[in-house]
């Protein structure tokens, strides 16, 4: 293992993104940060800038409204990068699967890599999904090395694969229906 | 015989100076974790945390960031180089400004309303702290009759330590200092910490081997202002040293118990008590008379 590997599993920065859960999942994430679970000492701290971060935690469903939000901070995160799903709606859509706004669990938008089942997970389960993310940092920068040559440095050129963010513009081009009658001849 | 000496502890200095502030910025992190009753990582998460920054995907906004990250560190390397070879304060200081202006600037070429308002916040820290740090070397001159370090310290060797005529300027220092370590009632521009308001403010737009290096920078500047330090014990560089642990212990308690304040706050109490202070020791100095 080099030196370059070794300290990406040694300081894993996380990201937490409130998809739209009910706070149970998040009080769980943030738990892991209080003195009794203490995550800093395994050099993981919450940090609030998607371009600092490793690991993307998500908690709750992707609805229709804030999925852009969360591909635009995927795509933020510079490589290598994991994504945790939190919790029972993470994972697939939980009690909120049927809702008429919803898209379902995190890996209906972004490609998800671990995930924590539970309603909501303990603290122990979310570490744990940490510690198996850190397993597939490892991965991800094994394979970007193929790609950068074995160059720990990366050429510039390097981009990670983008996940597409639907466009805002091409919504409002949409016409916009006036009629309260979906049935109403136009 | 003599150039060749000072290129080598040059070059020492800048091997050592930034393996000694990842140090010291290690121990705060476990000292402030002990204060918080938590485990805390290791004395060296630090220094992983740089060699993974510069492991990940190189992203920029544009090519200028690393322009201005880069001269950034030159400039705090060259402060620090000059504070070692016993250069001119006045030009130290100079130096230095321009050192934390390259990372303003870097920080405002990018579109990021966070990171401009950090970097706003940050020319109002350098409003609050620069007039005391001009105070405190025009009061060593007072006192020495030069602005070069060589002198000040061998004034010191000959008359004892400066903190005795400059006590009030040493306390506003320490207060400044606070500002320039990014401790907690002034970190409003960056914080040490995970979150603030400002997603990261100065440093938003700034990934990967960006963020390491402008990490690097801030602990050289650690370093330099402990250095400042121990300048007001000239005369013994192991009291300097002990008061310099002592005042950077001083900053983490302080860190840990108080709450971020606003930038009004701060321009006000850095002005009357910081500023106060320095301008009482200086007129007291010139009414003392004999001096100068
Ligand atoms: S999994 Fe349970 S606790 Fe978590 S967001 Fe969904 S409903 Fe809330």
């Amino acid at each position: 293992m080099g030196l370059f590997d070794k300290a990406a599993q040694k300081s894993p920065w996380i990201i937490h993104f409130d998809c739209n859960s009910c706070n149970g999942c998040d009080i769980e994430i943030l738990a892991c940060l209080t003195p009794l679970y203490d995550v800093e000492r395994f050099g993981v701290i919450n940090v609030g800038n998607p371009k600092h971060a490793d690991i993307l935690i998500v908690s709750g469903a992707v609805n229709q409204k804030n999925q852009r939000v969360l591909k635009n901070i995927y795509n933020e995160i510079p490589e290598p990068k994991a994504v945790i799903a939190i919790g029972a709606c993470g994972c697939t859509g939980g009690i909120f699967r049927e809702c008429y706004n919803v898209m379902g669990g995190i890996d209906t938008v972004i490609p998800v890599d671990v995930y924590v089942p539970g309603c909501s997970p303990k603290p122990e389960a979310i570490i744990d999904g940490v510690v198996k993310a850190l397993g597939k940092l490892e991965e991800k920068r094994k394979k970007m090395k193929e790609k950068g040559e074995e160059n720990p440095f990366l050429p510039e050129e390097f981009t990670s694969e983008l996940v597409e963010i639907p466009s805002l513009t091409s919504e409002t081009k949409e016409p916009v229906s006036v009629s309260h009658n979906p049935e109403e001849p136009k | 015989m003599d150039l060749l000496l000072k290129i080598l502890i040059g070059l020492l200095t800048v091997i050592i100076a930034p393996i000694l502030g990842g140090l010291i910025a290690g121990l705060d992190r476990v000292i402030t974790a002990r204060f918080q009753s938590r485990q805390g990582p290791g004395v060296f998460q630090p220094f992983w945390d740089v060699i993974k920054l510069f492991g990940k995907e190189r992203f920029a906004v544009n090519g200028f960031q690393i322009l201005y990250v880069l001269v950034s560190l030159a400039f705090a390397i060259g402060a620090l180089l000059m504070l070692i070879l016993m250069q001119d304060i006045l030009m130290l200081i100079f130096v230095l400004a321009f050192s934390t202006v390259s990372l303003i600037v870097g920080a405002m070429c990018v579109r990021s309303p966070y990171s401009k308002i950090g970097a706003m916040r940050e020319i109002i820290q350098i409003m609050a702290y620069e007039p005391v740090i001009i105070l405190m070397a025009i009061g060593m001159y007072m006192i020495t009759g030069s602005f070069s370090i060589e002198s000040i310290i061998n004034y010191q060797v000959a008359n004892g330590p400066l903190f005795f005529q400059l006590p009030l300027v040493f306390i506003s220092f320490i207060f400044i200092l606070t500002i320039k370590l990014r401790k907690s009632p002034f970190d409003f521009s960056m914080s040490h910490h995970g979150h603030q308001e400002l997603i990261k403010g100065l440093t938003t737009e700034f990934s990967g081997m960006q963020l390491a290096l402008i990490e690097i920078t801030h602990w050289i500047e650690n370093v330099l202002y402990l250095g400042l330090i121990i300048m007001f014990f000239g005369n013994n560089i192991y009291i300097g040293l002990a008061v310099a642990a002592f005042c950077y212990f001083l900053e983490i308690i302080i860190d840990n118990i108080s709450a971020r304040t606003t930038w009004p706050w701060m321009l006000k109490i850095s002005y009357s008590f910081g500023l106060g202070l320095a301008l009482t020791n200086i007129i007291w100095l010139y009414l003392k008379g004999g001096i100068m």
